[in-house]
């Protein structure tokens, strides 16, 4: 099949978008393996191969992120740039390929950004406080079923950005809120449960991601399908975090 | 000769007295460094996977000034992520005759007597701990409706001792370590340092004292330095081009430590996973792998006719061979990776299917209870083949999945350059010559939290050894060799593509050097690598240039040390004239096909000596002792 790509390309502060054109493409090609064979050609032909981001290639490492046609990770539901395969396109489409688009993410390279902001919310408080050695038998405290379900649930987010990209205000309350819930609803993440909220958040906001005002973008780009019911425990957690006690 | 022999490894580290209480001696043995002065001893941690990551947090934790170095933009993108399946542990909460002694003899078996049984022992033991410390994380492994933990069997074993969280335990485990590790950073105790490649050690009067990096957004060489030097930077299965390893996974650390001076333990010992997502053709960029949980419940047939072209649904009951269920009644579809994979691969060939079918526990168990276990392995596999698994049975072919070799090390994870620890998959020491499902997650864990902690301190209670910078003439010239070496790498501007080379020695290994091995085959190999290196030293072709974000570069730099490493595999395979666990040497097999050692001769480790490129190593022999697991052959029927 033969596709026409338009793809992001920046080395300094700015950058355009240059069409490329592909022959011979298989529909069962990912993604990812059409970008390798670009680059393939445009080495050959003593050009720059276009940067971006992947690895595991399966979906679960969260470093590929592009936004496809206007959509963080392209049309299909629940899945990755990496996991996207040809075959969801027609033989002669213009596809549109560029990075993830918001401040706190700056363009590195082509299609490459820096996503350290998400470490650094994570580092404000997206932890249990336990170090090695310290925990009691795994079967000290029963968990029931459905409260490891929705931490599983949430902490499937794989951090690759996509809400951020999704949401028009560049907010990563969904990144955060996932994290938020799948600690909060744990035995184990009662203790620094409402600190984590607020401290996360503050750190949400001082990066310069935007606030929420639940148009849900997030989610549906989401390949995780993280819920948007995260976002609401978030809140939850937060206002208590403000209007109890300020240690707590 | 393509190998010389030297002297034979006479030092492990290894506490004498009973088993079980060898660890117990060894941490109370060790010296330790008391917290003040832990916050003026250094330690760099190289990878954050799950034993990087670990041992990086837990070392903050400790009061250790620590760097941690990973080439990803975050720690927790280590591939350890995509491990599916999940994490063995001797807590024999099922009542079903685990035990810790039962652990420790499955896997010497499961490796095929190839691993030290020390170091297999105190995993056993280590392993409990591991499941309570992940618990208290928040790790949401899979429960059942009393709230307590599920478990599930895997290969080798015949009790239920895998804890899981669905098929993302990998991932589950790396982020509760990572979030361990950000704690550490928020706390000011570990440097992170993402987006960032070592290139080579920096060894000074003896000791590992440092390491040369490259920062892989500005393209700035630079040097760090410290007490110590863990490397935790995972296999070598990118050797082979295709494999389920990520796409940046590399040997160059453990290479570059070789090269060093630090002896490399059975590279040939890799490991092919028999259940992988088949290749689709020739632009295929890496394999993924359907979990070995998956035969739990789903079924290993082939047609019985090796000419059937019908679809797997339209071939009834009577042509199918569940060939797994008939060879090995005991173990059936749970034998272990090497003997799944090799019984396929006689079966079968690249073109004809190899199914995993599900028809069965569908109708056993209702297409519910499968899509809970198994619901995103199965999203997977549609995904990427377009096949629906709970109607069809999916098609597998196995592929190289982790590497058994390493960095020889000694009870302690010491490698034979002191100060330079080695843990997680990039050592050699806990698997032998085949790992078990289940078990990497553990070793990861193990040496991170437990092992390394537990034994360093010993090591830095000698610190401070001596100033080091850049002026010193040891680090100056290491840095001018890795800034050589990218210079060259970018002057060739030949004609040929990095992955075109890298496809090339990929293919050669997979056929002459991958799930099974001959003479002819890998002498074959052992003069092809070598012209190959020479072409790629004088075609390559990296554009742009080494000051900036360059990912031809990166990938030009690891695939040169692929081909050394090759060559060591196959010098290896060639020398070891047995066949164990994943090392299959045609010459040496049963009557019925099944791996014949030859503990008269090779019971040992082969730790190899680095001594130039192209040049023969030096082999140096670990004699292997079996006081507690006697060595027998391995028989799953």
């Amino acid at each position: 099949m033969k596709l026409t790509l338009r793809i992001w390309r920046q080395s300094g502060a700015t950058g355009r978008l240059v069409e490329y054109v592909l022959d011979d493409l298989s529909p069962d090609m990912s993604f990812l393996e059409m970008l390798d064979v670009l680059n393939e050609r445009l080495i050959t032909e003593g050009q720059e191969p276009v940067a971006f981001d992947h690895d595991c290639r399966e979906g679960i490492c969260g470093m590929c992120g592009l936004m496809i046609n206007g959509m963080a990770h392209g049309p299909e539901k629940a899945t990755t740039a990496c996991q996207l395969h040809l075959r969801h396109f027609r033989d002669g489409d213009v596809v549109t390929v560029e990075p993830w688009r918001a401040e706190p993410f700056p363009v590195v390279r082509d299609l490459v950004v820096d996503r350290s902001a998400f470490d650094r919310i994570v580092a404000a408080g997206g932890y249990v406080s336990v170090p090695a050695g310290s925990a009691p038998d795994a079967h000290a405290t029963p968990v029931p079923k459905p409260d490891a379900d929705t931490a599983f649930e949430a902490a499937a987010c794989i951090g690759c950005g996509a809400c951020v990209a999704a949401c028009p205000n560049g907010s990563a309350m969904l990144f955060t809120a996932a994290k938020a819930t799948h600690l909060g609803v744990l035995p184990q993440g009662q203790p620094e449960r409402y600190s984590r909220a607020r401290d996360m958040v503050a750190e949400h906001d001082a990066s310069g991601f935007g606030g929420c005002t639940n148009t849900g973008e997030c989610t549906s780009a989401c390949p995780k399908g993280i819920p948007l019911t995260t976002i609401a425990r978030l809140n939850a957690d937060l206002l208590r975090a403000h209007t109890t006690r300020s240690d707590r | 000769m393509y190998f010389t022999e030297g002297s034979p490894i006479a030092d492990q580290r290894v506490p004498a007295g009973p088993i079980e209480t060898r660890w117990d001696r060894r941490r109370f043995s060790a010296r330790l460094v008391n917290p003040a002065n832990r916050r003026n001893r250094s330690v760099i941690v190289v990878g954050t996977g799950l034993a990087g990551g670990s041992a990086a947090a837990t070392l903050g934790e400790l009061g250790y000034q620590v760097k941690s170095f990973c080439y990803q933009d975050s720690p927790r993108r280590a591939h350890s992520i995509a491990a599916q399946g999940g994490i063995n542990a001797a807590k024999n909460y099922r009542n079903d005759g685990d035990s810790v002694h039962r652990l420790f003899y499955d896997t010497v078996k499961g490796g095929d007597f190839r691993s030290r049984e020390s170091n297999v022992h105190r995993l056993a033991q280590v392993s409990v701990e591991i499941i309570d410390q992940c618990v208290a994380q928040g790790v949401p492994f899979a429960r059942e409706y009393g709230g307590l933990l599920d478990t599930r069997s895997f290969g080798g074993a015949q009790v239920s001792r895998t804890f899981y969280a669905r098929g993302q335990t990998g991932q589950q485990l790396l982020l509760g370590a990572y979030q361990a590790l950000e704690r550490q950073v928020a706390a000011g105790r570990v440097e992170m340092h993402p987006r960032t490649e070592m290139l080579d050690l920096i060894v000074v009067d003896g000791r590992a004292r440092g390491i040369v990096v490259r920062d892989l957004v500005s393209g700035a060489v630079s040097t760090h330095f410290a007490d110590a030097v863990v490397l935790a930077t995972g296999g070598y299965g990118n050797v082979f081009h295709l494999s389920t390893n990520a796409k940046g996974c590399n040997a160059t650390a453990i290479w570059r430590a070789h090269r060093r001076g630090a002896l490399f333990a059975n590279p040939c010992f890799t490991q092919i996973h028999p259940t992988c997502i088949p290749i689709s053709g020739d632009h295929q960029s890496k394999l993924t792998l359907m979990s070995e949980s998956l035969r739990n419940d789903g079924r290993v047939w082939v047609p019985r006719d090796r000419n059937d072209t019908r679809a797997p649904n339209d071939i009834p009951e009577a042509d199918r061979d569940y060939f797994l269920e008939r060879m090995y009644p005991a173990f059936g579809n749970l034998v272990p990776r090497d003997i799944a994979s090799r019984a396929a691969k006689n079966i079968s060939d690249e073109k004809r299917g190899v199914y995993l079918d599900f028809a069965d526990a569908i109708a056993r168990l209702g297409a519910l209870a499968v899509e809970q276990r198994y619901g995103n392995l199965f999203e997977m596999y549609q995904r990427i083949t377009g096949d629906d698994p709970y109607r069809t049975p999916m098609r597998i072919y196995p592929a190289v999945h982790y590497t058994m070799g390493g960095l020889w090390v000694d009870y302690d994870l010491r490698s034979t350059i002191p100060g330079l620890f080695v843990i997680g998959e990039a050592n050699f020491s806990d698997h032998g010559a085949n790992r078990l499902g289940a078990s990497a997650l553990m070793q990861g864990l193990a040496d991170g939290y437990f092992v390394l902690p537990g034994v360093i301190g010993d090591y830095l209670a000698d610190a401070p050894f001596g100033p080091v910078d850049d002026s010193h003439p040891m680090v100056a010239d290491t840095v001018s060799e890795v800034r050589g070496r990218v210079k060259t790498l970018l002057a060739v501007d030949g004609d040929r593509t990095v992955e075109s080379f890298h496809r090339e020695l990929g293919r050669l290994m997979w056929d002459e050097c991958g799930m099974e091995r001959d003479e002819a085959g890998l002498r074959k190999a052992l003069e092809r690598i070598p012209e190959l290196r020479e072409e790629f030293w004088q075609r390559v072709k990296v554009p742009g240039t080494g000051e900036r974000l360059n990912q031809e570069l990166e990938k030009a730099g690891r695939v040169a040390d692929f081909f050394e490493l090759a060559e060591l595999m196959c010098v290896d395979a060639l020398h070891r004239r047995e066949s164990c666990g994943g090392h299959f040497r045609s010459e040496s097999q049963t009557e019925d096909g099944e791996a014949l050692r030859d503990d008269a001769n090779f019971s040992y480790v082969a730790a190899w000596e680095y001594t130039g490129v192209g040049r023969p190593p030096v082999l140096h022999k670990e004699e292997l002792v079996f006081e507690h697991v006697t060595p027998s052959t391995r028989s799953y029927a």
